[in-house]
């Protein structure tokens, strides 16, 4: 079983709803990230999704693009990425790391020479914003290999053959992408995200996460009641832009805004 | 010459997901793959309809103003003492360039699927115009997306674009140009996919872009393959085309593919020179990645982060190109070369002076490598450059590098 299966059934069982935290390797600074997975860990994240930089981050918004820039700028390159994970396992062998980006830095290291450094450094799924699963079967191939699952967004614009062929490709856990748009964008509707999970849920068994636009303890609370996963990401990384020249703070005041959304997400799972 | 194979293999190209050999493909978020396939449905569909392509045909004709001439241009030829040499005229196209061609069809296409919105990415401003020129002439709302570098050097076209009701965007992320307009138009696009047709303007991006603006261009290689076997009464040696995206090639190469007496020379952006690093030219020195939604060659550094790339001329300033360009390479059916800064700088004086006609500074990167074949030719042989647009847009940029203001 792996660290994402394993965390989910934890989950399950005591009737807890996965947090998600995202943040982009490097940013603000390079010393800051490991540092950052542990306090995001303590403030109660339960999977860790690591942004790999890019210089094209056709999916995302302004806020990430700007974490990529600053990232980049400073050397971060995928090799480091997987350093930082490694560095992280030190220390904890139980929350799963997720990597999230785009198929070109994996292309340019080769699939299997990516995924043998990615399993060996402890890394557990791969997200891929450009890799469709009608193109990812070499990757996924690699991924195979080593144990990592390959994690496949669903859009609200999926069509009811398309969910039914992603879900057949997915391992650990499904994404659902809750709006039209790029990271950080306004949160579509509620019962349009709960309507769109049923659909998904009845092709797979795996847990559903909801990630982009979900940007405070309120609208992550909401989507706590209908999925099994919250992700944040944007908010998190705005955080991290404002204190990027106060580094002291960012060990506060980043896990703070964790917890506070884990405790909203705690108490809407109290009142279901 | 075995010339079964290529046939056989360039005839079929690309797959039903897009391939060209291993380039190509969708590589897109999941929010774009509904709309791709709604594309590529409508695209195969209206391909197949008579009312279809004879707007379109009407349209080309009296809208665009084709066919465009191919023109022998013999003081040109004369002063190389070598290859007779032909002008594919699109430089006199509405709007000025070949970009029109497959800006009609994209946007008689939009029409028909019911979308009343309209998006593009543009570098030197040329797809740009020619998008807000179709999206002005058919009522649909337009925004053109564009870096704020290609904005500052070409100025006119912007305003052009603005005249004729655009609204052009400038984006100021990553290096300011072309690749970035391009993932700013992407984002547009996921976020209003219901009622927004992209008009992408080159041989690139997700299928079914690359084959679907090919055909749409293959119009310059039918004109051309007709115009030479009437006026010559064969085919030419060698066809020579600017690469930059690659659409203006692709068009012109595609309907002689199956024509191997045909050399095919594709040029792209040799900027300060391949050794200096500050080039666009993918093709002669990049390595195969991932990138706008296709596999192809790129211009990329070691851990798969695109490379800013550095060209004269806007239109050619892409890290990226079409994947049936790098699969042409590959299989060797077309050769691809780079032509310097100064070396299209050259160009650009020397046929305004010779012929009276002023190139855009990317076709000048395929007049000075169409001189350079010529001059190792004879009479008797035929070169066709595509004169892919006229150079008005560019005489800013001429004007300042010798150091006059305007």
């Amino acid at each position: 079983m792996s660290r994402i299966s394993r965390r989910f059934a934890a989950l399950e069982k005591s009737k807890r709803r996965a947090l998600i935290p995202f943040v982009t390797a490097g940013d603000p600074r390079p010393e800051v990230t490991v540092p950052l997975l542990h306090e995001m860990v303590a403030a109660g994240a339960d999977v860790l999704e690591l942004g790999v930089p890019f210089s094209d981050p056709m999916a995302d918004g302004p806020v990430i693009q700007r974490a990529s820039e600053r990232a980049l700028a400073q050397g971060i390159c995928l090799h480091r990425v997987l350093g930082m994970v490694k560095e992280f396992r030190e220390q904890d062998d139980e929350t799963p790391v997720v990597l999230m980006g785009y198929l070109n830095p994996y292309e340019a290291m080769g699939y299997d020479v990516f995924a043998q450094a990615a399993g060996a450094a402890g890394v557990d799924g791969v997200l891929t914003v450009d890799l469709p699963p009608e193109e990812a079967d070499e990757f996924v191939c690699a991924l195979d290999g080593v144990g990592i699952d390959p994690i496949f967004l669903i859009a609200p614009t999926t069509t009811t053959q398309r969910v039914a062929a992603i879900c057949a490709r997915a391992r650990g856990f499904v994404y659902y992408v809750s709006l039209k748009g790029v990271t950080g964008s306004q949160m579509a509707d509620i019962d349009s995200i709960a309507a769109k999970i049923t659909e998904i849920k009845a092709h797979t068994r795996l847990p559903v996460g909801v990630g982009f636009g979900i940007r405070d303890g309120a609208s992550a609370a909401r989507v706590a009641r209908v999925s099994d996963a919250v992700v944040i990401g944007s908010i998190l990384v705005q955080k991290l832009e404002e204190l990027a020249h106060h580094p002291a703070e960012i060990s506060v005041k980043v896990p703070a805004l964790v917890a506070e959304i884990r405790a909203a997400m705690d108490a809407e799972g109290e009142r279901i | 010459m075995n010339t079964s194979k290529h046939k056989s293999i360039i005839g079929s190209q690309p797959d039903s997901r897009g391939h060209f050999g291993p380039y190509g493909g969708i590589f897109a978020s999941e929010t774009l793959m509904a709309a791709l396939e709604e594309l590529q449905e409508a695209y195969e569909r209206y391909l197949q309809d008579p009312d279809f392509i004879a707007e379109l045909d009407d349209d080309l004709r009296h809208y665009v103003g084709r066919p465009s001439p191919l023109y022998f241009a013999q003081r040109w030829s004369e002063s190389l003492g070598g290859a007779s040499l032909y002008l594919k005229r699109e430089d006199l196209n509405h709007t000025g360039a070949h970009k029109i061609n497959n800006t009609v069809g994209q946007a008689l296409l939009a029409k028909r699927m019911g979308k009343r919105r309209i998006i593009a990415e543009t570098g030197a401003g040329q797809h740009g115009v020619a998008t807000a020129t179709v999206a002005a002439r058919l009522g649909l709302e337009c925004v053109v997306y564009m870096g704020v570098e290609d904005i500052q050097r070409q100025a006119i076209n912007v305003y052009r674009m603005k005249l004729l009701g655009a609204q052009v965007v400038a984006v100021e992320s990553g290096s300011k140009t072309l690749k970035d307009a391009l993932n700013e138009a992407m984002r547009d696009w996921v976020t209003h996919v219901d009622d927004t047709f992209y008009i992408i303007g080159t041989v690139a991006g997700p299928h079914p872009y690359p084959a679907m603006v090919r055909d749409f261009q293959a119009i310059i290689g039918r004109e051309a393959r007709a115009q030479i076997l009437d006026q010559a009464s064969r085919l030419p040696d060698a066809l020579v085309a600017c690469v930059g995206g690659g659409s203006n090639a692709m068009g012109l190469f595609y309907p002689f593919l199956d024509d191997m007496e045909v050399a095919l020379h594709g040029v792209e952006g040799g900027g300060e020179g391949l050794e200096t690093g500050h080039h666009a030219a993918p093709l002669c020195m990049g390595r195969v990645g991932v990138l706008h939604g296709n596999r192809t060659y790129l211009m990329e550094n070691d851990d798969g982060q695109i490379n800013a790339t550095h060209s004269i001329s806007a239109g050619l300033d892409y890290p990226g190109v079409g994947p049936e360009h790098a699969w042409l390479k590959d299989s060797g059916r077309a050769a691809y070369h780079a032509v310097t800064d100064d070396e299209a700088l050259r160009a650009f004086h020397e046929l305004t002076r010779i012929e009276g006609i002023m190139p855009a500074l990317e076709s000048s990167h395929a007049i000075a490598y169409g001189a350079k074949i010529a001059r190792k030719m004879t009479p008797d042989n035929i070169v066709i450059v595509n004169l892919s647009g006229r150079g008005d847009k560019d005489i800013h940029t001429v004007a300042e590098i010798e150091g006059m203001t305007l």
